[in-house]
């Protein structure tokens, strides 16, 4: 199936030298990141971690959110997501790739990455990530590639794929709950030391994750001849309605341990990223914005007449795509290290070729996915359903 | 296959370009490097262990100096022969072996090796500056 | 088909059983036995070195009074280790250094103290915490407690520069080198090695020194105000000291059990 994806119109072989384009210019930043260090980032002995890892967490969260189709279709044999299924657990390779450079580009020595392997340490969260994550990309490949050669072939998949498939949906829990781990496990970081989360991270994963898909069946539809579906695409939006609810109710609840029991260590990051700390303020318009966000998401989703209208409802979708991602991708990281244990504050600005090679690696997941999706689309305009 | 010339083209040039290396080289092998020894290195007769020993498994012994010196924090390393060393990259081996570049890096260089040793351990303590 | 999948499988099983006995085969490896005849060599701790249970660090803080009481301790580490001075305050390295009360323990002021003790400078440092929670998050073992004495030890060699202790030590005790230092160093102890750009480092209780019979840097430089020795020893000069002075430690509630002491 493979030669699927190099067989393609102009429009197809345009995209992808434009991607790949971004790419070069990326890797050429990243070859001056090993070349200087971490240095040209602008993460510090404070924010030890900054926009690459808020980036590999995010994307945890997309990939995990493949699970919200994978579920419904192989436990409850809900025939309308046969036509998307695939597109979730190709999305989720995706974004598993992503993920996997993510944390890659993040090291100070990534010569020595098989370190983790090679020195396996179950007391540490990360070496579990490390399993958890590679463990996903290979089940949700078996398990993606065998359905849709199968399809192709008109028979019915392996028997053998049926336990990965089965495998493939608490695992996708486990990637994000592992990923959430890496931070509520950490005594002095008040920010994250909490139970919720895991939770938290699970539920704006199943809303930024199915909220991208909708967005990307939207654009299929629109620039092939394989239609996912309009009930797929409704089924898909409640989802992410309910997701996102919970993600605020959750962050609410966070919200009201913080600031009912006035307990400093805890409060003060959210002061720092809501109303600013000692002067320092860099995140609060992001903060509110995000919030914002995801408020109007709600209200665009949840109310049926608006979401029926795929207008409406793709506006919705990116508005809550948006929204969780300063939430993750900018908040939840830096607002954990500020302030310091120390309680003095350092801000955290990405510098601009973190962002540039930040940018190229979020291209190379787009790349890798307009492969995939090649490949499924095709294989579904073959066999015509 | 419609393209079979194409194709055969192809795998010529594939191949000329991968053996080409070897054939440009062909008959002209560089001499092995001669590494030079210090007066000090002559005097001392022996290193830690055999010459032989030393040529195949110094990497080897390296290694397991790093791990005990920083992992369980025993210095001292007994030889065979039952003489004592203080297991020091910088402060032993190169005490000796003062001349770096005549020593190691004209092997390394030669065996295209680049170990990351002297990225922290100071090449030449005896140096004075 | 079928099979050749299977066969991908257990390749794939194999080698990542034969990853996670990597470290067990060498150790096999390192067994001087398995080696034969030529290799009968044998390791010591050396005759002078200094051996403890728990290594503890008492601070003396009454004795401090200004920048000046502190300087010559932290320039002491800071020389002999090779510690970078870097112009940019992100890429800071310190080992040790000083700071105020309300910022070596946070949330434990008093309201209206003194103000010598407001400014009094505080000497923070690495706590060789007995429960450390940064050892807990490395992925390699990188960063370690030593069985022998205690110390919280980096193994510079094998850290991935991922940075996870630095999320996980709630002292802040650690500094990551975001460029190559050896530019910054003013002057290089040649007996000491410096450190490659993409580790962390932090303070290793001058475990070099430990083993050649000195005290630490700092405290040889600190003439008494510091006080060093083994925690578990009830004749140590560091339970002289605890037992005889009120004593602090930072952040205590959290269970690191830190073995750096403060009277204050
Ligand atoms: S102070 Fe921090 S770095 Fe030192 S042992 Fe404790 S947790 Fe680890
Ligand atoms: S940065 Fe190095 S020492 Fe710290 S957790 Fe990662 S591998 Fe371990």
């Amino acid at each position: 199936m493979l030669e699927l994806a190099i067989r393609g119109s102009k429009k197809y072989y345009g995209w992808m030298l434009f991607l790949l384009s971004i790419i070069g210019v990326g890797f050429f930043f990243y070859l001056k990141q090993l070349d200087f260090g971490l240095g040209i980032t602008g993460m510090s002995r404070d924010v030890s971690w900054g926009f690459y890892i808020a980036q590999f967490t995010f994307l945890v969260g997309v990939a995990a959110g493949g699970v919200m189709v994978v579920l419904p279709y192989y436990l409850h044999d809900y025939k309308v997501y046969g036509r998307v299924t695939i597109l979730g657990e190709f999305l989720a390779i995706a974004a598993v790739v992503m993920c996997l450079l993510f944390i890659v580009i993040d090291l100070g020595q990534p010569m020595r990455v098989f370190n983790v392997p090679l020195y396996p340490s179950p007391n540490s969260v990360l070496f579990w990530d490390f399993i958890v994550l590679n463990g996903y990309l290979f089940l949700n490949l078996i398990v993606g590639w065998n359905v849709l050669e199968a399809e192709r072939n008109n028979v019915h998949y392996q028997a053998w794929v049926k336990p990965f498939i089965y495998l493939s949906i608490p695992w996708a829990i486990s990637i994000h709950t592992v990923t959430a781990y890496l931070y509520a496990g950490l005594p002095g970081r008040g920010f994250w030391l909490t139970a919720i989360l895991a939770p938290r991270f699970l539920s704006s994963a199943f809303a930024s994750g199915p909220a991208l898909l909708i967005l990307l069946c939207l654009i299929i539809r629109k620039t092939t001849n394989f239609d996912p579906g309009r009930e797929a695409i409704q089924t898909l939006a409640k989802t992410v309605a309910y997701a996102i609810c919970l993600n605020v109710f959750f962050f609410l609840c966070e919200i009201f341990t913080v600031f009912y029991s006035q307990i400093p260590e805890h409060m003060d990051h959210f002061k720092y990223l809501f109303t600013g700390l000692h002067g320092h303020g860099a995140y609060v318009p992001w903060m509110w914005a995000s919030l914002a966000l995801m408020l109007l998401g709600i209200i665009l989703l949840v109310n049926p007449i608006t979401r029926k209208n795929e207008g409406v409802l793709a506006v919705a979708c990116v508005v809550i795509f948006a929204g969780t991602w300063i939430d993750k991708g900018m908040g939840m990281i830096s607002g954990g290290f500020v302030p310091n244990p120390l309680h003095e504050v350092t801000e955290y600005i990405p510098s601009v070729p973190e962002l540039i090679i930040s940018l190229a690696v979020w291209c190379v997941g787009f790349l890798v996915l307009s492969a995939l999706y090649k490949i499924a689309v095709s294989v579904k305009e073959e066999v015509g359903t | 296959m419609s393209n079979r010339k194409g194709v055969i083209i192809g795998i010529v040039v594939f191949l000329a370009v991968v053996t080409f290396p070897f054939l440009y080289n062909r008959g002209k092998a560089a001499p092995a490097p001669e590494v030079e020894l210090t007066e000090k290195a002559k005097a001392a007769k022996q290193c830690v262990r055999s010459t032989d020993y030393m040529q195949r498994e110094h990497m080897k012994i390296l290694d397991l100096w790093r791990h005990t010196v920083v992992r369980r924090g025993e210095r001292i390393y007994v030889n065979p022969q039952g003489k004592e060393f203080n297991m020091s990259l910088s402060n032993t081996c190169l005490d000796c072996h003062s001349n770096k570049t005549e020593f190691c890096d004209r092997c390394h260089d030669y065996a295209s090796v680049r170990p990351y040793c002297w990225d922290c351990h100071i090449d030449n303590p005896k140096e004075s500056k | 088909m079928d099979s050749s999948r299977r066969q991908i499988l257990k390749f794939f099983g194999i080698s990542t059983l034969a990853m996670s006995t990597k470290p067990l085969l060498d150790a096999f490896a390192a067994d001087p036995a398995a080696e034969g005849a030529e290799s009968k060599e044998t390791f010591l701790a050396g005759p002078e070195a200094l051996k403890a249970r728990q290594w503890a660090m008492v601070i003396d803080t009454r004795e401090f009074h200004s920048l000046e009481d502190v300087e010559p301790l932290i320039e002491a580490c800071h020389s002999i280790h090779n510690v970078p001075n870097l112009p940019i305050r992100r890429h800071e390295i310190k080992w040790i250094w000083e700071t105020e009360y309300k910022h070596a323990f946070p949330m434990k002021g008093a309201r209206f103290m003194a103000e010598e003790l407001e400014h009094r400078p505080f000497l923070v440092l690495c706590n060789h915490c007995e429960n450390p929670s940064c050892c807990r998050a490395c992925p390699t073992q990188a960063t370690f407690k030593r069985e022998s004495d205690g110390i919280v030890l980096m193994d510079f060699h094998r850290c991935i520069g991922c940075r996870f202790c630095m999320a996980a030590c709630p002292y802040g005790a650690r500094s990551f080198n975001f460029r190559d230092p050896r530019p910054f160093i003013a002057e290089t102890n040649k007996k000491f090695p410096t450190r490659a750009k993409g580790v962390v480092e932090k303070c290793n209780f001058c475990a070099e020194r430990l083993a050649v019979g000195r005290l630490p840097a700092c405290v040889e430089a600190s003439e008494g105000k510091v006080t060093f020795g083994d925690l578990y020893d009830p004749d140590s000069p560091v339970r002289e000291r605890i037992k005889t002075n009120y004593t602090i430690r930072r952040k205590q509630s959290l269970g690191t059990e830190p073995s750096i002491y403060y009277i204050v």
